[in-house]
């Protein structure tokens, strides 16, 4: 269960134009912009729910996931992740959630896939049977055999991302955040991953969080979409609500619609 | 402490990937050194002294900073480097680990070319010990081995001090060089003969001559206060308020776009 209530969270942001005389004078005198990432953000999420975050870049969908890890201290509101509050108990709130960055790598680049695996088991201190099991399902469910052996390196994008997602769950986790889970990917890996997500939440009842800019991911996976604009949740509701608006628009374009008609 | 060795061996294991790299960076390490310790040996060639230190107990000196400063790089270079480690993400992941953020930090990164300088020290120590004209009493050697180690700790927190302000801003990083590679070079030469005020602000700001000067001149006979012999501890001391600032840091954590 997750539980936000009116969090904010605001930036400062030096602003100054390019070419180096403007790069002098902010040497001296500099101005700061006040950015509010996050503007009064709630919502619910309810144990074993998969929810699509979705909102242009830039509109406050990482803020709000690294809120919820435990990453990021909000300037006010609430938030409370499994009855914790993330960044008080962030020890023990981790332990519950696994969280995959898409663009970026949290697999040692020079050593096999399978020494960045036992070297999260000991982070975590998962129990050896625990890890066997837990691994051996990963690996034939992703379809890693091959992979456990060779250095981050060199694996495709593909590889590396169902590796990545192995990589978040070795600790079972009740609630996943996937950042971007699929960009990049060609089709068969996209299909794969999906597949894989959707069977987790499923059949494990793991919780889901998906930010994505890819409308198929949402289509395919979510039953229910929160928007956020400028750091503002602008919707939040079942996918049929956009998709039964729009008449025979592709979703892309419905979704470009909206951010339009919200000015965002 | 389990899982810091279990770091340091993947680190190691990265670094065998490139061996031919790795073993071109010792040598390179070792012969930047190098450098230095000519520097000392032709400026005692032409004036004979330095203030009134003899050749070699200018190289302990020299070898004891030189030992402090590449221990913590060896291993604390994730707080040297840490501009990289929050623009690369490597931070959001420590921080979504269930362990203390600064144990990961530690682990993140490990310099083993830096080596090359640690070899160095051991060199010139190896020499100059038995070279020098000091009686090596058990509580002289003992004081020696003081004087590396709360060096070392003295720039472990120097490291964290600098990695500390990079929670608040990125730039004038290049000032906090100043203390950690000025502290190196300047604790060269025995603190002393730059006169009063920078002795004055090594011992009180930063107390680079409690694991220098004054531990060596209790070595070289130049005082009998034992107790010079036991301010290195001040190193483990300069400690707590680098801790301090590094928790504040973190709170500021602002994390960077994705």
């Amino acid at each position: 269960m997750i539980r936000l209530v009116d969090i904010c969270k605001s930036y400062r942001v030096s602003r100054r134009g390019a070419g180096l005389g403007s790069a002098v004078k902010s040497l001296f005198g500099r101005r700061y912009d006040l950015v509010r990432a996050l503007d009064c953000v709630s919502f619910e999420v309810g144990d074993g729910e998969m929810i699509g975050y979705i909102g242009p870049n830039g509109a406050g969908k990482s803020s709000t996931v690294k809120v919820m890890s435990g990453i990021l201290t909000p300037d006010s509101g609430e938030c409370i992740v499994n009855g914790r509050v993330p960044w008080k108990e962030r020890a023990a709130h981790v332990r519950d959630i696994g969280v995959v960055f898409g663009q970026r790598s949290q697999l040692w680049w020079d050593v096999p896939v399978g020494d960045s695996f036992d070297l999260i088991r000991d982070i975590y201190s998962v129990k050896r049977a625990d890890y066997r099991q837990i691994l051996d399902r990963l690996i034939s469910r992703l379809d890693l055999g091959e992979l456990m052996r060779t250095p981050a390196r060199q694996l495709s994008l593909g590889q590396r991302m169902r590796c990545e997602i192995a990589a978040s769950l070795l600790h079972r986790p009740k609630i996943l955040f996937l950042d971007e889970p699929t960009i990049g990917l060609d089709a068969p890996s996209k299909l794969a991953v999906r597949e894989f997500i959707r069977s987790l939440n499923r059949l494990e009842g793991v919780t889901v969080i998906l930010t994505t800019h890819d409308m198929q991911d949402i289509e395919a996976l979510t039953d229910r979409v929160i928007l956020i604009g400028k750091g503002r949740i602008l919707l939040d509701g079942p996918i049929e609500r956009l998709t039964a608006a729009g008449g025979d628009k592709k979703i892309d374009e419905l979704v470009a619609d909206m951010y339009r008609a919200f000015e965002i | 402490m389990r899982l810091y060795i279990k770091f340091l061996l993947m680190h190691l294991k990265s670094a065998m990937e490139y061996k031919a790299s790795f073993a071109l960076t010792v040598l390179g390490q070792f012969m930047t050194s190098f450098s230095a310790f000519l520097g000392i040996y032709f400026m005692f060639g032409r004036f004979g002294a330095v203030g009134d230190y003899s050749f070699e107990e200018t190289l302990i000196c020299y070898a004891a900073v030189l030992f402090a400063y590449s221990a913590a790089e060896c291993f604390f270079r994730g707080f040297d480097a840490f501009e990289s480690v929050i623009s690369n993400g490597e931070f959001d992941r420590a921080m979504v680990r269930p362990r203390p953020v600064m144990l990961l930090v530690l682990c993140s990164r490990a310099e083993f070319a830096r080596f090359g300088r640690l070899m160095q020290a051991v060199v010139i120590f190896a020499y100059a010990i038995p070279a020098s004209d000091i009686g090596w009493t058990a509580d002289r050697i003992f004081t020696l081995i003081m004087m590396c180690a709360g060096g070392t700790a003295l720039f472990a927190g120097l490291f964290i001090v600098r990695a500390s302000v990079c929670f608040f801003t990125v730039e004038g990083l290049e000032f906090m060089n100043i203390f950690t590679d000025g502290g190196r070079e300047l604790g060269t030469y025995p603190l002393d003969i730059y006169g009063q005020p920078v002795l004055r602000f090594y011992t009180y700001v930063i107390p680079l001559a409690c694991v220098q000067y004054y531990p060596l001149s209790y070595i070289t006979a130049r005082t009998g206060r034992f107790w010079y012999a036991l301010l290195p501890l001040a190193g483990f001391v300069f400690l707590v308020p680098c801790f301090a600032l590094w928790r504040i840091g973190v709170r500021h954590y602002k994390s960077t776009g994705s």
